[in-house]
């Protein structure tokens, strides 16, 4: 008799004591390496390269402003030109003077005069565009631009 | 003969492994920033009598709807754009008033007098990509940047840093308020020796 008792027991179950660890682990690593991006991007969005760059801390003092082809996704209803997009919208040209001004006024009275308008614009856009943009922040005098590039050797965007 | 059971595995240490693991993350993770060329954008108020500059100091930059560039009146290849700029800019051309005392360039008097006086202009088509753009941009700041940085390790070689690594740990949050003090003056001064002068004219529209 004692013998079948002693076979039925099998194994002892592994202890789950340490799951939480785990998962507590997995938790911290993705609340640290997460980005947190307030618009989804609907335009193509392939920074040129450049190595003689400026970080742009202080993320508070900086407004983005996107443009490019839009995604394959979007490109039947909204074609394949160029656009630019504002929050999570395609916006015209006309349309960036007032985002820059609701943008201003949402932000903290002494960060107003040192706003930085972050130009993310994919590599195969035509200047004629970034021009056109430019034209509308210098009337709103939103006059500190930034080219947003990814960190690498120029040659990488003469092909 | 019956089979032992298997002795229980100890998971005391589960635990320790655990935050090894998360701490080794938290160190090595960088949370990503952006980083770009900064610009200024001239202010829209037209100037009544624009000053007048003298041909000599105005380096024209041209990049057509084929990306290819104009330099001076000349076709050029990007890789050349950079030391051509340097050139131009510490080329020192001129005397009395405007002498450049530290200039090492070789004073041709076709070319730039002093890099105060020294503009680059650039021109764009509305067709040129922006690829290309930002490459012309990037050897243009390039060219200001190495002989910003020439000057800072002649200058103040007892720094032991760059012009651009102290521009950096100038503009760092984590640096204290003591050294960015002692950064500032050297950092201005230098900004005023090779002063950025970097004029863009609207784009031309292709016919």
């Amino acid at each position: 008799m004692s013998k079948f008792k002693k076979n039925k027991k099998g194994l002892p179950a592994i202890s789950t004591a340490s799951l939480p660890d785990i998962v507590f682990m997995l938790l911290f690593f993705f609340m640290v390496a997460t980005v947190m991006r307030d618009s989804t991007l609907m335009v193509k969005n392939t920074l040129p390269a450049a190595d003689q760059v400026q970080k742009l801390d202080k993320k508070d003092r900086v407004m983005y402003i996107y443009a490019g082809k839009p995604s394959i996704r979007y490109q039947e209803k909204y074609g394949s030109q160029a656009r630019i997009q504002l929050n999570d919208k395609f916006a015209t040209v006309s349309d960036v003077a007032a985002f820059v001004l609701a943008e201003r006024a949402s932000k903290r009275q002494e960060l107003q005069n040192v706003l930085t308008t972050a130009l993310k614009v994919d590599g195969e856009t035509n200047m004629g565009l970034i021009s056109d943009i430019k034209q509308e922040l210098r009337k709103v005098n939103a006059l500190k631009i930034n080219y947003t590039t990814r960190v690498g050797d120029y040659s990488q965007n003469l092909d | 003969m019956a089979r032992r059971s298997a002795p229980e595995v100890n998971a005391g240490s589960m635990a320790d492994i655990a935050f090894l693991l998360l701490i080794f993350f938290l160190v090595t993770t960088t949370i990503e920033t952006d980083s770009g060329i900064n610009r200024k954008l001239p202010p829209t108020d037209e100037i009544e009598d624009p000053p007048i500059i003298k041909e000599r100091n105005i380096f024209t930059v041209v990049v057509n709807k084929d990306n290819r560039l104009l330099v001076e009146e000349e076709l050029m290849d990007i890789r050349d754009l950079r030391q051509s700029a340097i050139d131009f800019l510490d080329n020192g051309g001129g005397k009395g008033d405007e002498i450049c005392l530290y200039c090492q360039g070789d004073k041709n008097p076709k070319s730039s007098d002093n890099p105060n006086k020294a503009i680059i202009s650039l021109k764009n088509d509305r067709q040129t990509s922006y690829k290309a753009y930002i490459a012309v941009q990037n050897e243009l700041v390039a060219a200001y940047n190495d002989l910003r940085n020439r000057e800072f390790n002649r200058i103040y070689p007892m720094t032991g840093i760059s012009f651009i690594d102290a521009q950096k740990r100038y503009s760092d949050p984590r640096t204290n308020l003591i050294e960015k003090q002692k950064l500032k003056p050297l950092l201005d001064s230098i900004k005023a020796m090779y002063p950025q002068k970097l004029s863009e004219a609207e784009p031309s529209k292709t016919n």
